[in-house]
Parts: C-alpha cells; structure tokens; sequence
C-alpha cells in the first residue's frame, strides 16, 4: 500500500458524527438505542406507577405458601399443601418432559421424513409430500385438540373392562390401552437394597459399563482390521457385553413386574401414560416432523450431485452413500435450523392445556396466577423460566453444531 | 425482545384504561352501551340463543344495570371471559361488570381489588357422574378420575375435600364447561365438578340428562355475585342497588306485570321510594328517577328472572333453596329502599 492513500492525521470535529460516512451509522445505531431505553424505561415507570395507584405491589411471596390444588402428574413429590413454587418446579419438569420426548420422537419423524421425500419410488415420494404440506399448515393447536379428541374417542375407557363380558380386555394380560391413557407393567426391585431409587442407579452404571465396553471392543475390531484386513466378528461379543451383566445384575436385585389391573374407578399400578400427554407429545411431534423434513431435504439437497456421483463410481452402494457421504456433509445444513425447531416445540408445549396437561404454563401461568391473582409476577417468572429452557437447548445444540461443522484450518 | 416489549406495552396499556376508568358511570354513557362480562356460555346463566341473543339469570343483571343506566335493556356488549380471563378484564376496564357466576372470597374482595356488589345466586360445590356406576356418595369417589374446570374455586375446595376425607382422586384440569362435556361424556373422567347450578345446567344441555346423577354433597359455600373494580364507588353502589332492586321488587310484589300501574303511585311508600314516584334515591345514584322501573322492566324481578332462566319449568330445573325471599325461608334479603 502507497503512504499516499493513508489518510492525513486530522483532527475530529462533532460535524464528522452526520457528515463523515464512517461514523454517521453509529451516531444513528446510539440515537435509536437511547431512544429505545427510554422507551422501556418510560414502559418500565408507567407500568410501577399505575400499579401503586391501584395499591398493587410486586411482590413474590406468594411463592412460598400452599399452592392448594393438585396435579395429576408430577415427577417429584407434590400435594396440595406443597408451595406455589414446588407447583411451578413441577410444571416445569413436566414442561421438560414434554420438550425431549417431542424433540426426540419429531427428529426420528423429521428425518426418515424428509429422506423418503427424496425417494425415487414415486408413491412414497407424494406421500411424505402430503403429510409435510398437511402438518406444517395447519396450526399445532388444532392438531393438540383433533388427536386429544380422536385418542378418547376411540379408545375403550375403563369402564369397557368392566363385567363379565367386557366391551374391551388387557392385550396380553399386562398392557391396557385406555381413553385415559396407556397402563404399562412397571419394573421394580424386590430385594430391599435395591427397592429405592439405589437399584435403577446400579442399572444405569451398568448400562454405561457396556458401553464404554461395546466401544473398547469395535475399537479393537478397527484395528485388527487395520492391522490385518480382516474385521473379526465381534457382534455376539457386543450382546454378551450389553445383556450379560444387565440380566446378573437384575436378577440379583430380583426384577419383579407392576402389572396394572382394574381397581374401583381406574386401572391401579403399574406405568401410567396419561392421554394428555401422549396427544401433546404426538401432536407437537409430529407437527414439529413436517418441519424438521423440509430442514432435512433441504440439507441433502445442498449437497452437490457430483458428490453422489463420486461416491457412486468408487462402488458405494446407495444407503452407503447416504450414510457416509451425503448426511455428514448435509448435517452441517440441517442443524442450525433443526435448534430452532426445537425450541419451537419447546415454546408450542405451552398450549398443553388445552388438553389438561399441566406444564408449567398450566401451574404457574395458570392455576397459581388465578388464586393468588398476581399476573405481571407470573408472567414475568414464566418468561424467565421459558428463557432458560430455551437458552439451555440452543447452548447444548450449538456445542454440537461445533463439533459437526466444517473445521477451517 | 420484541414479544418482552410488545407485552409490556400491552399491560401498560391495559393498566393505564383500568386506571382511567374512574368515572365508570360517564363512560358507559358515553358510550352508550354496557360492556358486561359472562360466561363463555353455561345454558340458563349465559348463552346465546339459536338468533344469537345473549339469554340468561346473569345476563338478566347485565340487561337490568343497562336499562337502568342507559335506558335500553338491550344496550349491553356481552364479553366472554373464560375462569382464567375474567379477572384480568375487568382490572384493565375491557368490562364495566362482570356477571359470570364468580365466588365471592375474601382474596378476590381485598387481595385482587375488587368490589362484589351482591349474591345473587347462593351455591355450592358438587359432583356428577353417569347413574351407571353406581356411586350414592362423594366419598366413595376414591381413585375417581374429576374432571375440573381451571381457575375457579373448585380447585382449591375439592383438593380440601379429598384431603381431609383422606381418598385420593385424579384431576384432569379443563379449560371451559364445553371442552368438559365431551371428555365426560366419553368416559375420559368419572366425575365432573363444578358448582351445583352449573352441573345442572350442563346436565340440562345432555341428550340424555336421567343418566347422570349429581350426588348429595355440596363441599362449599359458593356465593356468586356480580363484581366492579375497587375505586369507583359511585358505579358499585348502581350496580349495587340494580340487583337489590330486582330482589325487593319480588319481596314487594312488583313484577314485570303490574310495574306500569304500581308506577303510577301506591299505597305502599317502599314500592313508591322504589319506583322512583316518592323521594330523591335516583337522584342520589347518580340516575334518573325511573331507573328501577327500567331495570325492573327490562327482565322482570328476581323471581322472575330465576322461573324463566333457571327455574323448576326450565330444562335446567333449579329449586330456589336457599335463593328464596327471606321471607320464604331463604337467603335472599335486600336492604330497604330508604
């Protein structure tokens, strides 16, 4: 570069912040933020002021006395003595559930989805076609209450299992599938060091056991055949590793069934599903999958057809492509967009009353608010909760999109 | 950040109405018409009718306070408010009143800022559930799946029920009475509960209402009554005075019949006060003279809102119980017109 171009040391004047390109935009960026706190500020002060005037305050003690109501589900201990807080904590763990058994179930959906989209059998192709164009257009809130209202149509209620000739009987004896939900056989540890929570500890320290054991050993199998050429049959020693201690160490904290039966009004012990949650969770799952589809075939198709083709003439059969060379490359597409339909799910799980499922929206933002009446205080520790949650999956989903992004050097 | 803003400035908004609405009573003549909250529809209290006329026992309040206010019985704007958004209307001032079966508590009187201006039906918690199960009492509901609707009373009074009777149940939380009905009907819960005027009146709307059985108990006292904001007594006082004037007509004799000649002057210096051909009590309320004639009019008496809308003719089929004129036993008793 000439010294020529460089600009003379000159001395700024305050007509530079119009006149001057280089700093005119930022004149104009701190203008409209001042004017934007003043805003909120002038929100803010307006908002304290009438609410003295109304003898109104902010005030989060409410928080700690009983909340009063119940909850039918909860994963943590709650009754109607327990605090509007442990209300909320309540809600939001149910909020939580909802949020990973939907991610979970809408990405499998959105995937398979959006790769049967690109199939070459026409039939299969229109078909995913359809589902994608129904389920992303119509709102998610419809689809809550159409799979709610079809799930306890349709399915036989209790009372069907009643009497000698019942309307409707167990499938095979352990499992009942009821308008109210689905009673599954429950695991449980009859030996009593294991009876509490201890037995599914030992169960999950096992399971990892295998893991790191079923890696160790494909990683041998890696190098034998690197160092050989042959890849030694390993996949009876792969189930030896994942089911023999699994079964030694569930027989030795004696494995027993809940088996659910038909007591008074509901089906008594075992798992309960309640259909509230399983429509909710179906309903934002597969609504999210229309979503996550288009993401998906969006992502295969960024990949360029030389790289299909390149595959192809090294002899890599078709799934082979798909699976090691097309989906890597088309993952880097698909995950910045996949994180926000997560925490759309996330978000969506907030119309979880519509169908009676008490998600934190239902506790806090709904019961709790009603009976103490104090709506900005909820609203505003709703917002912080929803905030966190989604800030959490998009920090965790990032972590990811890192370490599968293309690595410049 | 943009929702954060747009709420804000949303319940700032809200806020400042509620806090401007001070003089109820001049902007309701301003605008000409009563803007009254109800239920979402609960046949016999609130619903619109097959030519979308709102009818009901509430809505005959809404309807009396027009006419008395107003003039025109039929000058109301009915506003929907589901349990859960009632309260937040009527503190912003998006309603004048709100008629829609609310208990009266000491929380909602004082904590929430609000004024209930009467009872004008006396009721309280109870359960139904189809005849087929054979259940005579709530306290063999143990295990029983309730279907409830969310932020009411209910709630609270029927955790207390099972609490202290020691059963457990299974609430299955419900929106409105309408997402209810179905869920109940198909068997998704056992029982539904909810206030005893209200399982009749939804019991009323069934195909088939003698299969379902509301059981004997009632497990609280659910005093409903029309509510205004704190702060502007002047408009609690008419909306006050327009249901005890509806209640004294009945003690009085006064009916939507005989009104037009008992106006013209009687014996009795009480219906005289009334209907406004003796003394000022108008004029102290801020009204005309023949604001309880209008009122009155515009649905008839207590008595006779309750026969056509709730009453043993109607569907719903309502006894008067503990609503009848303290002179017949019950509990209904207005101050005197004096």
């Amino acid at each position: 570069m000439s010294t020529l171009s460089d600009p003379p040391a000159e001395s700024f004047q305050l007509s530079q912040l119009l006149n001057d390109t280089r700093y005119r935009s930022y004149t104009f960026q701190f203008i409209a933020l001042i004017l934007l706190i003043l805003a909120m500020a002038w929100l803010g002060y307006n908002l304290a002021q009438n609410l003295a005037a109304a003898g109104l305050n902010i005030s989060y003690e409410f928080l700690g006395e009983p909340a009063g109501y119940d909850i039918n589900q909860r994963l943590i201990e709650y009754d109607s003595q327990s605090t509007h807080w442990r209300a909320a904590i309540v809600g939001v763990l149910n909020t939580l559930l909802v949020a990973v058994l939907g991610c979970f179930m809408a990405t499998v959906i959105g995937v398979v989805v959006g790769v049967l989209r690109l199939s070459k059998n026409w039939l299969v192709s229109k078909i995913m076609a359809i589902y994608v164009e129904i389920f992303r257009n119509v709102p998610v809130l419809i689809w809550i209450l159409i799979i709610m209202a079809v799930f306890v149509a349709i399915l036989p209620q209790p009372r069907d299992f009643r009497g000698d000739d019942p309307a409707a009987s167990m499938v095979l004896d352990l499992f009942a599938f009821t308008g109210r939900g689905f009673y599954l056989p429950r695991p449980y540890f009859t030996v009593e060091w294991a009876s509490g929570g201890t037995g599914w500890l030992v169960v999950l320290a096992v399971l990892v056991g295998s893991f790191f054991g079923a890696r160790a050993l494909a990683k041998w199998a890696t190098a034998t055949q690197e160092a050989t050429g042959q890849r030694p049959t390993t996949w009876y020693f792969t189930l030896g590793i994942w089911f023999v201690p699994l079964a030694f160490v569930l027989l030795v904290m004696g494995l027993a069934w809940d088996i659910p039966a038909l007591k008074g009004f509901n089906f008594q012990g075992g798992i309960f599903m309640r259909n509230s949650l399983i429509a909710l969770t179906f309903a934002l799952a597969i609504y999210t999958a229309a979503f996550i589809a288009e993401n998906v075939r969006a992502g295969i198709l960024a990949i360029s057809k030389g790289q299909t083709e390149a595959a192809a003439s090294l002899g890599l059969r078709p799934n082979r492509i798909m699976n090691l060379v097309i989906l890597p490359q088309a993952l880097r597409v698909i995950i910045p967009p996949l994180i926000s339909q997560y925490l759309n799910l996330t978000k969506n799980s907030s119309l979880a009353i519509a169908v009676g499922y008490m998600d934190l929206t239902g506790t806090l933002g709904g019961i709790t608010l009603n009976q103490t009446g104090r709506a900005i205080e909820a609203v505003l520790l709703l917002m912080l909760f929803y905030l966190t949650i989604s800030l959490s999956i998009s920090f965790i989903m990032n972590i990811y999109n890192n370490s599968v992004k293309l690595k410049e050097r | 950040m943009k929702t954060t803003l747009m709420l804000g400035a949303m319940t700032v908004a809200g806020l400042a109405a509620g806090a401007a609405a001070a003089a109820t009573l001049d902007d309701v003549k301003a605008r000409g018409k009563l803007n009254c909250g109800v239920t979402t529809g609960l046949v016999g209290f609130a619903a619109p009718d097959a030519d979308g006329e709102w009818q009901g026992f509430d809505v005959g309040v809404c309807r009396a306070v027009a006419a008395a206010v107003l003039g025109d019985a039929s000058a109301v704007e009915f506003v929907p408010t589901t349990g859960k958004t009632r309260f937040t209307a009527l503190a912003s001032g998006e309603i004048d009143l709100l008629a829609r079966n609310t208990t009266w508590t000491f929380s909602r009187d004082v904590d929430l800022k609000f004024e209930f201006v009467g009872i004008n039906y006396y009721d309280g918690q109870g359960f139904m559930v189809p005849k087929e199960l054979g259940v005579s009492s709530a306290k063999e509901l143990d295990g029983a799946t309730v279907c409830i609707q969310t932020g009411t009373t209910t709630e609270l009074n029927l955790a207390d029920f099972f609490r202290t009777n020691n059963i457990s149940y299974e609430p299955v939380p419900i929106e409105t009475n309408a997402e209810a009905q179905p869920l109940y009907l198909e068997g998704a819960c056992d029982v539904y509960t909810t206030d005893a005027s209200g399982l009749a009146a939804t019991r009323a709307a069934f195909e088939n209402p003698g299969d379902h059985v509301v059981l004997p108990e009632i497990i609280s006292k659910e005093p409903l009554g029309p509510l205004v904001r704190h702060g502007d007594n002047d408009w609690g006082d008419i909306a006050r005075w327009t249901l005890n004037a509806l209640i004294a007509a009945e003690e009085l004799g006064v009916t939507s019949a005989n009104i037009d000649e008992l106006a013209a002057g009687t014996n009795n210096p009480e219906i005289n006060r009334l209907l406004g051909t003796e003394g000022t009590l108008g004029e102290m309320l801020g009204l005309d003279a023949q604001w309880a004639v209008r009122a009155i009019k515009a649905g008839g008496n207590y008595g006779e809102l309750f026969e056509k809308n709730i009453g043993e003719n109607t569907p719903i089929g309502l006894a008067r119980g503990l609503n009848a004129q303290w002179t017949d036993g019950g509990l209904l008793y207005s101050p005197p017109f004096r």
